[in-house]
């Protein structure tokens, strides 16, 4: 029993600090209680790994002209190439090793989606809290406005948007940012209107707080579940998308491959059976899309007040 | 009484009236996009052509003309149903679309027919037997269909029925009949087997829509106390299903049905270009390619007129059918 370390509570020693449920452990042993929800994380904590340290991992820089050498192209999988090691995942039309260009991919899409929820959910989150505390008029033109945008196809609109602004990383990062805050907004509208009329909020009003204060510290913390989960969901989504908006040729420069322009790039070379160079990015984008998603549905379900035993 | 229906018209005039303020938006929203992109003219013109010859082939395209005034001629010309000539395939734009818009048609009804065939008794069963080891897969499959992008399914239906067991052919659309001036796959059996593929996957999303929504239904109707009665009263279970219980759960299932049919027509743009299938989406993505302006603000035109009206009617209808749905703003 390692003890002084903890005892802030000054509970009894029958006690140990091991004991006290605070509400992170608490919110761990929910998450946990999913084995399938425990497996997705830690595919996802990998995933994650992976993209972070991609140039220190991956067996070549699929990028640096020098590495990569035009006779070793199309291998299929496990051949050794001309460098002298196992293409493990074999090698494209350019002789790149795809285990090396996955990696770089998955970074290059975590990056986007990461990036585009990221900011939605800024420029979404401030929207809605505006809505809900204003009321009236700008509340309802908000919400028409999220309502159209969101019964609109998502494809469509990056459609226009991308025809508009041309490829590139921040193009299409403004697109999902364009298309994903309405889904923040709607979400964080619905939480901070509940929350309002609580009354801590009325504690708040009446200590006369500042305004920012009472809606940033207080009201939003408290949105924050809901939010989360859509949050998951909309990596999830922004993924996706970027991933279909490259492939048809919209989305990512050809320079910067992602996880979509690899498969793409490899689909002209799918009806010859040299099935590798599309199907093994379309593997990591299958499992990036469900450990989001697995840790999304578990979230949600401790989330969920209702499914409190 | 006639409150009820001042109710419904006020309804319908801040409906109508919607929707023509979206139209407007999208309408100017689509022109500034579309002309804030790049000049035409680089990617038209033989690059050695000289000064003289592109200045003229921009005259004739109305390209050097500011953009105030290709907007005013743009509007005049949509209301008209002019929207320029592409200027690769040298025909007018609309016409170049409704060519091609038969086979997205044909591709989108197909793959709703597919939705609902498997997916509405799919969700059924997954709803009478809510634990058993088929209803799992259904749901699985449905959450597959939900999160994978539609791209990469469609490629592995390629990879598997076309290149591994070499069952259906994987691109293009096959023999075609002529019907009043209008090709359709759907009339030979060497299209009908093109068909498949692109149909079904681009009917896995609407799919796995059908089978939660029927899922859901299912298993809420299940437990009231109509349904108990005719069981008790000792009906086949296939009457009690088919009369009694499914019956009741359609309302939200068809209005989901109409609001996916307008996004089914966007989300073509993807399975044709896997596909190869030679309709509007795919005509999109390669107007693109190449700048045809025309070509891709009708496209747009088109495809957002027609979703807001397939949105509006399905709201209308779905106000008329449901006596339970409030006319006023929803929200309160």
């Amino acid at each position: 029993m390692s003890d002084g370390t903890a005892g802030a509570s000054g509970a009894g020693d029958s006690l140990r600090p091991a004991d006290v449920e605070t509400p992170l452990r608490r919110f761990v042993a929910d998450f946990a209680e999913s084995r399938l929800a425990v497996v997705g994380f830690a595919l996802l904590s990998l995933i994650v790994l992976i993209a972070f340290f991609a140039p220190l991992i991956a067996p070549q820089n699929p990028y640096d002209l020098l590495e990569v050498n035009i006779l070793d192209s199309m291998l299929p999988p496990g051949e050794t190439g001309g460098a002298g090691y196992v293409h493990l995942l074999g090698t494209d039309d350019q002789g790149r090793d795809m285990l090396s260009a996955i990696f770089y991919g998955m970074r290059l899409s975590l990056t986007v989606g990461v990036t585009s929820a990221l900011l939605s959910m800024a420029v979404g989150t401030t929207i809605g809290l505006v809505a809900a505390f204003a009321g009236g008029r700008v509340d309802s033109f908000v919400m028409r406005v999220v309502d159209i945008q969101i019964s609109f196809p998502t494809i469509l609109i990056a459609l226009i948007l991308l025809v508009a602004l041309g490829r590139g990383v921040d193009r299409t990062i403004l697109a999902l940012v364009v298309i994903q805050w309405a889904y923040y907004a709607r979400t964080v509208r619905g939480a901070a209107i509940v929350e309002r009329g609580k009354e801590y909020m009325e504690a708040g009003l009446c200590l006369a707080l500042p305004r920012y204060r009472l809606l940033f510290n207080h009201l939003l913390i408290n949105c924050m579940p809901p939010l989360l989960v859509v949050f998951t969901v909309l990596i999830a989504q922004a993924v996706a998308l970027e991933a279909t908006l490259s492939f048809l040729g919209l989305g990512l420069p050809i320079t910067q491959p992602s996880l979509g322009l690899l498969i793409a790039n490899g689909y002209d070379y799918l009806l010859g059976g040299r099935y590798w160079i599309s199907v093994f990015p379309g593997v990591a984008l299958l499992l990036t899309l469900v450990s989001v998603n697995l840790v999304g549905d578990q979230l949600r379900d401790v989330f969920n007040p209702r499914l409190r035993r | 009484m006639p409150k009820g229906v001042t109710k419904i018209t006020a309804f319908i005039i801040r409906r109508l009236l919607q929707t023509v303020v979206v139209l407007i938006v999208m309408a100017f929203g689509v022109f500034v996009s579309v002309y804030a992109i790049g000049d035409p003219v680089d990617m038209l013109i033989d690059p050695a052509a000289t000064e003289a010859q592109r200045l003229e082939a921009m005259r004739n395209l109305g390209l050097d003309r500011p953009l105030w005034e290709q907007f005013a001629r743009f509007i005049a010309g949509a209301a008209q149903g002019d929207l320029g000539q592409s200027f690769v395939y040298k025909i007018p734009a609309i016409e170049l679309i409704l060519l091609r818009l038969p086979a997205t048609i044909e591709l989108t009804v197909a793959a709703l027919i597919l939705a609902v065939g498997i997916g509405i008794p799919a969700g059924i069963l997954a709803g009478l037997y809510p634990s058993a080891w088929f209803s799992r897969t259904i749901m699985s499959v449905s959450i597959l269909g939900f999160s994978l992008p539609s791209f990469w399914i469609a490629l592995m239906l390629i990879m598997i029925f076309a290149v591994a067991l070499g069952w259906l052919p994987s691109t293009g659309r096959g023999d075609v009949v002529t019907v009043f001036g209008v090709d359709w796959s759907f009339l030979t059996i060497d299209g009908l087997r093109h068909l498949v593929l692109p149909a079904l996957s681009l009917s896995l999303i609407p799919m796995a829509l059908m089978i939660r929504m029927a899922r859901a239904g299912m298993r809420e109707v299940w437990l009231t106390e109509y349904v108990k009665f005719a069981r008790a009263k000792g009906l086949s279970p296939i009457r009690v299903i088919g009369l009694h219980a499914f019956p009741n759960t359609l309302i939200p299932i068809i209005t989901v049905l109409g609001l996916e049919l307008g996004s089914l027509l966007a989300g073509s743009i993807v399975t044709e270009v896997v596909f190869a299938w030679p309709g509007i989406g795919r005509l999109v993505i390669q107007s693109i390619g190449v700048l045809d302006r025309p070509v891709i603000v009708a496209y747009m035109l088109i495809t957002v007129s027609l979703f807001i009206l397939i949105n509006l009617v399905v709201d209308l209808l779905y106000a008329v059918i449901d006596p339970r749905v409030g006319y006023g703003d929803a929200r309160k």
